[in-house]
């Protein structure tokens, strides 16, 4: 019941809102962030119910706050939810990612009783999705998100709004049906005819036959792997990311990616698991491919929302390495494995938190100056120096640096992969050496040098090498002419601002040097997916 | 006991970022407070030396030495004091160095925050602990260099140092797996024990990132750029910390180089080039900055030409030795370009006569550096190349001693001269033309050490050091080998000195070469291919990727068009046609209704109306006929009658 309230109760305030015609903006911006804060409160309260249990727990047993009612009875799908290690981080994520976004929009002057009714209809959806134990109960929530997305962008984005959104929704949409086609499968392949998850994860479907089992993980896989986004189905997303509001990119980044990641988890390994061994090694080359390929093009960008798009793509790589490892069951011992699959589930939480305060942030500099281009923009530490420090933190952070909770999700990603597939991991390690590269030039680009006034296209700095000594720049008299206007302009952080990205890094933070507090909830039901994977 | 151990660490970590979030309201009381925060370390690594408690935090799970666990053994024991000791004579040196309009907050906090993972460092034992602290070092290192952002290229010296220095750690990440792989746990001292594959790539890693982290070659160039962070950090970073990281590391590891065989081999020709390599660099350069970056690669070289031949007490001590002697040298370096503006070597010209105490302290480093006797790194050099057994590697380390006479030389001749007063000063700053008294102290303290840690080439002080470090039975250098490394770096340091005296074109000859610029080292860590890679990546991605999905979407489209033109001509059209054939068809049935149906029924109608009006005929009203057709049909009754019977 609980469960069912912290799902619902955000669409039901979407519901009063769009019901409220009178109600003014920042009243119904205040009823968002109260309707999110109390939803996360809930999910505070059920974590600290919540018992993980000792050793294997999770999936197929161990299920906390379970509700389970009939629906469609003729196909046994059901309302079935509930709550194990696996989901539990990532609806507390949710719940936290979205109150920061109710906060970041508390000036939002465009429609914001409607942008709040969407947002708030969205939670529920990306809730919905996290608690399904249902194929079909999943499905519906996962398509409504692509649904409640498509309107963001569309209705408040910028640039080419609406073919970006069009492209995110078709390109999504057809991606789900790819997913449906596979749950279909596995229906008709159970014995029980049914899309009950627990049911199929305990008695997994098509064990005896490899090709019908091989068929659905690619439907499954291709579904998933368009949503996560993985190389070669991701280029909707930086187009999406960069025509979106910065709340929408902060929730697309961090929310809907990880459905596509924890699909993996939470339906492909466990109710596949002989045809996720047998296939683990191609979600290894494919998750190492997305690492270099989201790397090494992020670098090259001159955007900063591409940029930080684009490292969403190597991030999710890393998740696909670390599940690919675990499925590699005859060469690596038990430990590793769980290790890396740790590894991965703690990168979706990591990702979701540092992304979107990366996009939060570089939402700010889009309020400031309407460019993300890399060239308009220059020497903001000193105008704003907030600002600075907290893209220095998230950059680190999402770079990988010790004391972060990246590094707490790659270190493991990577040590407990090595011994399944040591090349592949071998390879994958660049990937953290050219983020940080990355992250470090745009940095500079961005904090330091002259001050460029983002409005009037300037000469300056877009070599791209980052080395640039600048000894002298003799041409500087345009810059030194802009210099004291763009002062005035680039506002540092204001108070809403503040509040809603500063608690993200903190939480990174916290969760990079006292991880136990996740993984205590974690290492059980990781423990649990990598026995079911080894049957 | 672990308490205070937490509490070396701790410490620095906490009031650092406390000062970093406080910002430039903590600029007043940051340098007092790093003062006393290091003060307090230093006690506490005493007092942990003494009693080499252990820490374990709980960390990571599922695995054995997945948890936060410091442990003070013999190696780490030394190396506490040793940087908690310099951390604290640096941090009073950079309270009388850095201007007063600096944003001391920041520094200071980044600088304790340093200060603790290098602590971290030193006694970690597991790999997630060693990890952390050791990129947390690196990052603090990249804010540090790029402390001064606001100046161009300052904060690219950093990310450069901080890209080149985590291109080594990747070998860390990949030592993880390796020693998980190898022994089920992450504890370093697991790792020790380790055999197999395994243990190869483990060593392999751990060997990559010493090196990155120590500016050994290949990736010596970040060092002469992170020169250009403030000067107490140079004196920080190239002294005991950072750079010492690396050696002390493969001093830590080098049971498990030392079972792989070719590990142990590399690191020691890797430790023994850099040092030849990275000297000759040293004695190219015009900079008095530089030149003390490339010698300290070159002195670090002998720490892990140590760890590889396994005379890992000879490496501690050269550490030790050269942490206090670099660090007394930069303390000078830095003191001198504060009060005259300059690090160019031709304007320092007489600078030790026109300060005279730290003059005397740099005099006495510089000594010391070259390798005389009695002074520290002559005891420890010898200790290092005692251990070396192969004739190649023995010359190669001779040779390397031999430069760091010349560079060392150099320094002197130039610092000890006369002042001709043609010396140009402030075009790197303005000058204060004036050495605190506290920096002076400082190098004095420095200077100290650097002459008295000479007691090591004591046989009874050797081995203690050797107890201490778990080391007994390495072997030490005998008198004739202390005796001749003396004379040769004194005969070095005279011919030195007479040259740059009488003939000074020659070394500056040496400094337009390619030795001046770091012997093209910097252009092996250009970032040219990688984004020259992707560039092509993202055009690809661009271009074929996006385009290919595009395309698929483009080719529905078209064939939603093609369909809906079939759907016009084929599918319409014979709806069409059905339709008109029906319509044929309808009139077709109408006609027939009409013609064959209706006539049917109106030729029935017609034939019934003409049999009507033929059967009316006979119906005349006159009796005679009625009588006859009587009679006539009686006739037939009567014919049908007799027939059918």
């Amino acid at each position: 019941m609980l469960l069912t309230v912290v799902i619902f109760l955000p669409v039901v305030i979407a519901g009063v809102l769009l019901a409220a015609r009178g109600l003014g903006a920042r009243a119904a911006i205040g009823l968002w962030v109260a309707a999110s804060a109390v939803d996360l409160a809930l999910v505070g309260w059920m974590w600290w119910r919540f018992e993980p249990g000792e050793g294997a727990s999770g999936v197929v047993d161990g299920l906390a706050y379970e509700a389970d009612l009939q629906w469609i009875p003729t196909v046994d799908a059901g309302y079935h939810v509930g709550v194990d290690g696996l989901s539990l981080p990532l609806l507390a994520l949710t719940g936290v990612l979205f109150l920061a976004c109710a906060i970041y929009s508390l000036r939002e002057p465009d429609r914001p009783r409607t942008y709040a009714a969407l947002f708030l209809f969205l939670q529920t959806a990306c809730l919905g999705t996290f608690a399904s134990l249902d194929l079909i109960l999943f499905f519906v929530f996962f398509d409504l998100t692509i649904v409640g997305m498509y309107f963001v962008i569309a209705g408040w984005g910028h640039g080419n709004a609406r073919r970006s959104a069009l492209k995110f929704f078709l390109y999504t949409f057809i991606g789900s049906l790819a997913l449906l086609v596979g749950f279909i499968g596995l229906f008709l392949g159970s014995d029980e005819r049914t899309f009950d998850m627990v049911a199929l994860a305990a008695n997994p479907p098509l064990a005896d036959s490899p090709v019908a089992g091989g068929l659905v993980l690619l439907a499954i896989g291709l579904g998933l792997a368009v949503k996560t986004p993985l190389f070669p189905f991701h280029t909707w997303l930086p187009d999406a990311h960069t025509d979106a509001p910065a709340a929408g990119s902060a929730v697309l980044a961090g929310i809907l990616l990880k459905l596509g990641t924890y699909g993996f988890v939470r339906i492909a390994m466990p109710i596949l698991p002989e045809a996720w061994q047998r296939w683990a090694m191609v979600a290894v080359v494919v998750g190492v491919i997305s690492v270099l390929w989201g790397a090494f093009v992020a670098l090259a960008q001159t955007d900063v929302k591409r940029m930080i798009a684009y490292t969403s793509v190597n991030h999710m790589g890393y998740v696909l390495l670390g599940l690919g490892a675990a499925g590699l069951v005859a060469s690596a011992d038990e430990g590793a494995r769980t290790v890396a699959t740790v590894g991965a589930m703690y990168q979706m939480v990591s990702h979701g938190l540092l992304t979107g305060a990366l996009f939060l942030l570089s939402g700010v500099l889009w309020s400031r100056g309407h460019t993300y281009a890399f060239d308009r923009w220059g020497g903001l530490a000193r105008p704003a120096p907030v600002f600075a420090g907290c893209l220095a933190l998230a950059a680190f952070g999402s770079l990988g640096l010790p004391g972060f909770s990246g590094f707490i999700a790659e270190f493991q990603i990577f040590t407990g992969a090595l011994q399944a597939t040591p090349v592949a991991t071998v390879i994958a390690v660049v990937g953290i050496l050219v983020t940080a590269g990355l992250f470090l030039v745009a940095l500079q680009r961005l904090l330091t040098g002259d001050p460029v006034d983002p409005v009037v296209p300037a000469e300056a700095d877009a070599d791209g090498t980052g080395e640039r000594p600048a000894p002298d720049r003799t041409d500087g008299h345009t810059v030194t002419a802009t210099r004291p206007e763009v002062s005035a302009r680039v506002v540092d952080l204001r108070g809403h601002e503040v509040a809603s990205i500063v608690p993200l890094l903190v939480l990174a933070l916290v969760l990079g040097l006292l991880p136990r507090i996740v993984l205590d909830v974690l290492e059980p039901a990781a423990m649990a997916v990598v026995e079911l994977v080894a049957r | 006991m672990s308490a205070a151990l937490g509490a070396l660490v701790l410490l620095p970590a906490l009031s650092g970022t406390g000062l970093l979030v406080a910002g430039r309201r903590a600029d007043r009381a940051a340098g007092p407070l790093a003062v006393a925060v290091t003060g307090a370390g230093a006690a506490l690594s005493a007092w942990v030396a003494g009693t080499r408690p252990r820490l374990s935090v709980p960390f990571l799970g599922v695995i054995e030495g997945g948890d936060l666990r410091l442990v003070v053994d013999g190696l780490s024991a030394v190396l506490v004091v040793l940087v908690a000791g310099i951390a604290l004579l640096v941090t009073v040196f950079a309270l009388a160095d850095l201007p007063a309009d600096a944003a001391r907050g920041r520094f200071f906090g980044y600088l304790l925050l340093f200060v603790a993972a290098m602590l971290a460092t030193v006694t970690a034992a597991t790999l997630p602990a060693l990890l952390l602290a050791w990129e947390v070092m690196g990052a603090t290192s990249y804010a540090l260099i790029g402390f001064r952002w606001e100046e161009p290229g300052k904060l690219a010296a950093g990310t450069r140092a901080f890209v080149t220095t985590r291109a080594g750690d990747l070998g860390l990440y990949v030592a993880g797996g390796a020693a998980l792989a190898a022994t089920g746990s992450l504890v370093l001292a697991d790792l020790a024990g380790a055999d197999g594959g395994w243990a190869h790539l483990a060593a392999a890693g751990v060997l990559v990132a010493a090196l990155g982290k120590s500016a050994q070659l290949p990736f010596s160039a970040w060092l002469s750029a992170a020169m250009q962070g403030p000067s107490p950090v140079s004196a920080l970073l190239h002294s005991a910390t950072m750079v010492a990281a690396g050696g002390y590391l493969l001093i830590r590891m080098q049971p498990l180089l030392a079972a792989t065989g070719w590990a142990a081999t590399a690191a020691a020709w890797a430790g023994a080039l850099t040092a030849l390599v990275l000297g000759a660099v040293a004695l190219a350069q015009s900079h008095l900055k530089q030149l003390l970056a490339a010698s300290t690669a070159a002195q670090i070289g002998f720490v892990v030409l140590a760890a590889g031949v396994g005379a890992t007490a000879g490496g501690t001590a050269q550490l030790v030795a050269h942490a206090a002697v670099k660090a007394g040298l930069f303390v000078a370096a830095g003191a001198w370009l504060t009060a005259l503006g300059t690090r160019n070597l031709a304007d320092l010209r007489g600078a030790a006569r026109r300060y005279p105490g730290i003059g005397a302290a740099a005099t006495v480093a510089a000594l010391a550096l070259a390798g005389v006797p009695p002074l520290s790194l002559w005891a420890t050099k010898d200790e290092v190349l005692a251990g070396v057994d192969g004739r190649a590697l023995t010359v190669v380390g001779l040779a390397a001693a031999a430069l760091s006479a010349a560079y060392a030389g150099r320094i002197l001749a130039v610092v000890l001269a006369r002042p001709t007063g043609d010396e140009a000063f402030d075009d790197e700053e303005p000058g204060t033309r004036r050495v605190p008294a506290l920096t002076t102290v400082v190098a004095g303290v420095l200077a100290v050490f650097a002459a008295g840690l000479g007691v090591l080439a004591l046989p009874a002080v050797a081995e203690q050091l050797k107890a201490v470090l778990g080391a007994e039975g390495q072997p030490s250098p005998g008198l004739g080998e202390l005796l001749s490394s003396g004379a040769l770096a004194l005969a070095v340091l005279g011919l030195t000195i007479a040259v740059v005296s009488t003939r000074p074109a020659v070394l500056q000859q040496l400094s337009r070469g390619p030795l001046g610029s770091w012997a093209g080292l910097g252009r092996l860590l250009s970032p040219r291919p990688a984004m020259a890679l992707a560039r092509a990546l993202a055009t690809v991605d661009d271009r074929v990727v996006d385009r290919a999905v595009m395309g698929v979407a483009a080719g529905a489209r078209r064939l939603a068009a093609s369909a809906s033109q079939a759907d016009d001509r084929v599918l319409d059209g014979a709806v069409s046609a059905v339709a008109s054939a029906t319509r044929g068809a309808a009139a077709g049935a109408a006609r027939m209704d009409a013609g064959v149906v209706d006539g049917a029924v109106r030729g029935t109608a017609r034939a019934f109306r003409r049999a009507g009006s033929a059967a009316r005929r006979p119906q005349t009203g006159l009796l005679h006929q009625y009588y006859a057709q009587a009679v006539v049909g009686l006739g037939v009754l009567l014919v049908l009658l007799l027939v059918v019977r």
